[in-house]
């Protein structure tokens, strides 16, 4: 009954869906209001960053897809599925700031980790911690441990390790934030590749412009006090390579997204003017 | 692997080194210390060098080679101290394993119960402090009175009792401290894969505890063993080493050097103790933190 975008087709629900989400956190004096008034539909293989300034509220509103925070207002379902129903059937894969291996344990152990935590045996816990090792590209650092690897290494087993279950929705908070420059582009070209080959459908928070426009097919521009979306741009490049960095029609995004959060007019292609009336209006109902 | 070993071994080099040096202050002020030793205040804070205080090392290392002499003519191959010495040594040593094990399991449940329940840890963490300001020679005749209660006690296990409520205590604190050091992420990570509390438990706490763990199994195990020679003396168990130090020093009139083989036998029994721990730690390398780092 939550879900009415799955009773008209055999269309698959969409990957994260919010109605109404707010979050307000008690504080010394009174309550502080991180979130308000959020709605966001995010369809099933889509790419979506959210970008705003500190304390927009971008990690809380991952941390409620993610079912480790509850929300104060509104609906939540991921896949179709109540927050909490999604997090206990593994719908999602998480990889935070902070890679978070286990660091007794070899990077293949780290990868089949969540596949252990679930009873699958041995030998296809072996055979998929394998493919995903290949995946992103550390099959000579198999029985490595993480503190022997650099911080883009481990933060690639992180990536692997949340693909573990080919979850049809990534969640990722900052997940290059504490990588170096060429890394975090090598990472990101990574990214798209394997979100690509996977179909997930990926929910990214950022603090880095060129990194959601590079990224994404939609960038969800929040403000702070109270966290809300402002703004949602659309980004269309085509498939992403190298070459994408260098195309004018990248800088013109990254343009875009600058202005978006400073608060000033976006310039008016037809789609974006379509999300960002949508957003608005959405905002509108909430305020009401 | 072969890192950790070697920087093993050069430790107990050291300890080795360390040994040799103290003996050879002992043997320097025996020879050229003042008789009657050295007095501050009135209070003599060196020994005196006399033989009655201070046998040569090697006298000590005789007396191991000694015949027992318990009074009466034994028959068979007569008992050499060092016979008895290791005798009692390996019955305290069984005593203080037994009283480690139950101290250990304890501990550990103890600290189970606190890291789940945040009210266990504030309503037992300080009765579990207060615990260890109770004198043990306070405790060894209740403990005792206890036992007899039952038919299947037998009095070594008062002594188990005794020294466990010393291993309990470090073993109880730092677990605790282990079982909370994981990170933030790390918890995120295992609550977002919806890992049971015990699948959290076996896969992160317990490993990500065993750094702070190692420390406080060997403060147990001196503790252990501490407290069975204590506990042995004051429950007047017999067979232990204990027992034999106290039996030794009560024969040594002129000649205190078999106390000393006792002490020797009672160092050397702690030390078992430790090293056990030691191999126990160097089992458990990969849970060391960066312990692949360089």
């Amino acid at each position: 009954m939550t879900e009415p975008e799955t009773s008209p087709g055999p269309a698959p629900a969409p990957a994260v869906h919010l109605r109404g989400v707010g979050k307000t956190f008690a504080a010394r004096r009174g309550t502080v209001v991180a979130l308000e008034e959020i709605d966001l539909t995010i369809g099933s293989g889509e790419f979506v960053s959210l970008i705003g300034p500190s304390g927009c509220g971008k990690s809380t509103l991952l941390r409620i897809v993610a079912d480790l925070l509850p929300p104060t207002t509104g609906e939540v379902a991921v896949n179709g599925k109540p927050a909490r129903r999604a997090r206990l059937d593994q719908d999602y894969g998480i990889a935070f700031q902070q890679a978070g291996l286990l660091d007794w344990r070899t990077v293949q152990a780290n990868i089949e980790l969540p596949l252990e935590l679930h009873g699958v045996d041995r030998a296809k816990r072996r055979a998929r911690a394998g493919e995903l090792i290949e995946l992103v590209g550390l099959s000579e650092f198999a029985r490595h441990r993480p503190p022997q690897l650099s911080g883009g290494m481990q933060q690639r087993v992180a990536i692997a390790r949340s693909l573990a279950e080919s979850p049809a929705l990534l969640l990722m908070d900052e997940p290059f934030g504490a990588l170096d420059e060429m890394t975090r582009e090598r990472m990101q070209n990574e990214l798209v590749r394997i979100a690509g080959e996977t179909g997930a459908a990926v929910v990214f928070v950022t603090h880095s412009i060129p990194e959601a426009v590079f990224l994404s097919d939609r960038v969800i521009v929040m403000s702070a006090r109270p966290g809300r979306i402002s703004d949602v741009v659309a980004v269309d490049l085509g498939p992403r390579t190298d070459d994408t960095r260098e195309a004018p029609a990248f800088y013109a995004a990254i343009t875009q997204v600058r202005e978006a959060l400073r608060g000033r007019p976006v310039p008016a292609t037809a789609d974006v003017v379509a999300d960002v009336e949508k957003a608005r209006r959405n905002a509108a109902e909430g305020a009401l | 692997m072969s890192q950790p070993v070697g920087r093993w071994l050069a430790r107990a080099a050291l300890v080795g080194v360390a040994l040799v040096a103290l003996g050879a202050i002992w043997e320097a002020y025996k020879d050229w210390g003042p008789t009657d030793g050295v007095k501050l205040f009135g209070t003599r804070v060196l020994p005196r060098t006399t033989d009655a205080s201070m046998p040569h090392l090697s006298r000590i290392w005789h007396a191991f080679g000694d015949p027992e002499v318990g009074g009466a003519i034994t028959f068979g191959p007569s008992k050499t101290v060092f016979d008895s010495v290791f005798d009692s040594a390996v019955h305290t040593l069984r005593w203080a394993a037994a009283g480690f094990a139950i101290g250990v399991l304890v501990g550990m449940l103890l600290a189970l119960l606190m890291d789940r329940l945040a009210v266990f840890e504030r309503a037992l963490m300080p009765y579990v402090v207060l615990s260890q300001t109770v004198p043990l020679i306070a405790l060894a005749p209740l403990v005792t009175k206890w036992g007899q209660g039952w038919d299947f006690w037998d009095r070594w296990m008062s002594v188990a009792v005794i020294a466990a409520y010393l291993a309990f205590f470090p073993v109880a604190v730092g677990m605790v401290r282990g079982l909370k050091s994981p990170t933030a992420v790390h918890a995120d990570y295992f609550r977002c894969s919806a890992a049971s509390w015990w699948h959290t438990l076996v896969r992160l706490k317990l490993p990500a505890s065993v750094p702070f763990l190692v420390p406080s199994l060997r403060l147990a195990a001196a503790g252990a063993v501490v407290g069975t020679i204590v506990a042995e003396i004051s429950t007047g168990l017999e067979g232990g080493i204990g027992r034999l130090i106290i039996t030794y020093s009560q024969q040594a009139t002129g000649d205190p050097s078999r106390v000393y083989a006792a002490v020797i036998g009672a160092a050397a029994l702690g030390l078992t103790a430790l090293l056990a721990i030691a191999a126990f730690d160097l089992a458990l390398w990969r849970y060391h933190r960066g312990a692949t780092t360089r």
